[in-house]
């Protein structure tokens, strides 16, 4: 698998970074490269093998159902470049 | 299934449509999926938001088991399969409801698959016009935050107080083929929920909404391409959704255009459905599994345990009270289509030492009787302030002779009003019914001395002139008198 130019521009905006044309550039033989080494893996035959997704045996343990956290809102908007009356306030988005 | 046969007529010709819903269901828990902030309804903005919902750095999520137990037990009332592996993927997307960047989601291994749900389009006779619409699948997910874009000139304002939330995504095949289907999938879909009692599916509070995904094609061709209509949050909205896009994709396909597969958004102010361009690109979510959970692995254990806890669901009982408590079909349909009027129901009949006997008049009084008075007074089945041992005491009086079944239908008023029972509004206001033969017939030979004439006409073979005697007699005693002893004695004494 190898990547274009088109696609590392779509995949930056995607992920809202800004990058300019020559950074593009650079990133395309960048990324292949490490697309390429990924792509060795694939040199291994995993067909019989378990996907792997703790290295202990772990399992995913469920949580209680009961209210245990909330009313801090002065903590939750603390960091927020603006808010008003209790909400955060962004640029505006609509459909 | 004449009535089920829904087609666009078009300058070519005939069209028929396809329809798919994913409908989105709020889990009913008391804190959210992955927090444990509460998930109530209407509280200030932002105070039920925890440090996970807000995405800060390095919180992680821990699984509510409640919102997995629920999904479980609706896949069951589905007769779907239970995955008993299944895993949560990241759906990234930036959006300003969303701190995260993703959404939490199970594209892969979702935790239900296959079902089916029965859906009927008479309600006065469910089984004369059924039709089974498969499931596909139903996933457990977040729910976004809300925003707000009325309260500032320049600015949207965010409350992340939903955001997190748990909801099951249901998604249905493309088994549907008329708006009306799609209503009735829906609404038989709600139902089970509030059974379940996995979802309240109040639609106005957003509990309940679904994307509506539509394409239309010429009788048994090829499947066209789809629109999916975002967020359609009533059975109305749904139904006209499906008329506008199938008139639309119909027109332009004619006009020699060609359907884009695309994202789109009702306007319930114009009745129209358009474009969302801003989610053009949306549809790269770049899922891959999130690493912060582990795959979620079900006991057999857990799921019989969540296949007990269901209660009888609406077909089970649909099929009981027809069957077992002889009911018509219309009154089976309408008694269990709402968990909280079977409940009610039942409640009335247990006050009774047989059951079976009286279920038929306490049918059609629910059905006629106190659903009038309900729907005048604008109150649901639950905050009826008649209770159903009142209920049953009434229907008592009129099974026993107490009172006849006009009286009853004035004590009920009454118990409306004042909330007082039955036996003592009776007792009160002298309505006992009167069956004692002597009395009858001394108002009944009153009656016909007053009316020589009509007695005569009666005779001479006029015999519509009986119903006007049986009013007279029924008038002069205020209605209190039995009603057949009346008819057996004017039949007598008529010749």
């Amino acid at each position: 698998m190898s990547i274009d130019k088109e696609t590392v521009k779509k995949i930056a905006s995607l992920s809202r970074i800004a990058i300019t044309e020559a950074e593009a550039d650079a990133f395309v033989p960048e990324l292949n490269q490490i697309l390429g080494w990924v792509e060795q893996l694939g040199e291994v035959d995993t067909s019989k093998v378990e996907p792997m997704t703790a290295v202990i045996p772990n399992q995913l343990r469920l949580r209680e159902d009961v209210v245990t956290d909330g009313e801090i809102r002065d903590k939750i908007l603390a960091n927020a470049p603006i808010a008003e009356h209790g909400f955060f306030a962004v640029p505006k988005v609509i459909e | 299934m004449t009535e089920s046969t829904y087609r666009i007529q078009g300058g070519t010709g005939e069209w028929e449509v396809v329809i798919g819903l994913e409908v989105h269901a709020q889990i009913t828990s008391e804190s959210k999926l992955f927090s444990g902030a509460s998930t109530e309804f209407g509280a200030e903005p932002n105070t039920q938001v925890s440090l996970v919902d807000a995405a800060m750095p390095g919180m992680l999520p821990t699984l509510n088991g409640e919102c997995v137990r629920q999904a479980v037990r609706t896949g069951l009332a589905i007769n779907a399969q239970i995955n008993k592996y299944s895993r949560f993927d990241r759906k990234n997307y930036f959006y300003a409801d969303l701190p995260q960047g993703y959404q939490i989601s199970q594209l892969y291994h979702p935790i239900v698959g296959e079902g089916v749900i029965q859906i009927s389009l008479d309600e006065k006779d469910p089984d004369a016009h059924g039709k089974a619409i498969g499931v596909e699948r139903i996933h457990i997910e977040q729910d976004a935050g809300k925003l707000m874009h009325d309260q500032h000139p320049t600015m949207s304002y965010v409350d992340l107080n939903r955001c997190g939330v748990a909801l099951m995504e249901i998604v249905s095949k493309p088994d549907m083929t008329s708006p009306k289907e799609a209503a009735a999938y829906v609404r038989k879909l709600r139902s089970i929920l509030r059974y379940v009692g996995s979802c309240d599916g109040n639609m106005e509070q957003g509990s309940m909404r679904a994307d509506v995904n539509v394409s239309v094609r010429k009788p048994g061709g090829e499947l066209g391409t789809r629109t999916e209509t975002k967020n359609v949050n009533s059975m109305r909205f749904i139904q006209a959704v499906i008329e506008y896009e199938a008139q639309r994709q119909v027109d332009l396909i004619e006009d020699g255009g060609t359907v884009v597969q695309e994202t789109r958004l009702f306007d319930p102010d114009r009745n129209e459905t358009r474009s969302m361009r801003s989610k053009e690109d949306a549809h790269d979510y770049r899922y891959f599994p999130d690493p912060d959970l582990l795959p979620l692995e079900l006991e057999d254990d857990f799921i019989f345990d969540c296949k007990a806890s269901l209660p009888e669901l609406p077909d089970e009982k649909r099929a009981r009270y027809k069957n077992v408590l002889g009911l018509s079909a219309y009154n089976a349909a309408v008694l269990t289509a709402e968990h909280e009027t079977a409940l009610w129901f039942e409640q009335l009949l247990d006050i009774s030492d047989e059951p079976e006997k009286i279920a038929s008049t306490a049918a059609n009084w629910v059905t006629s009787e106190l659903f009038g008075a309900l729907n005048r007074l604008g109150v649901g089945i639950e905050n009826s302030p008649v209770s159903p041992a009142q209920a049953a005491e009434l229907l008592g009086l009129v099974a026993d002779g107490t009172i006849s079944g006009k009286i009853a239908k004035q004590v009920f008023e009454i118990m409306l009003e004042s909330g007082d029972g039955a036996k003592k509004i009776v007792e009160e206001k002298g309505l006992v019914q009167e069956s004692d033969t002597g009395a009858i017939e001394k108002v009944i030979a009153e009656v016909m001395a007053a009316n020589e004439d009509k007695v005569a006409q009666y005779r001479d073979g006029k015999d519509k002139l009986f119903g006007f005697f049986v009013g007279q007699t029924m008038k002069a005693m205020q209605g209190k008198a039995n009603p057949q002893v009346v008819n057996e004695l004017l039949r007598k004494t008529l010749g």
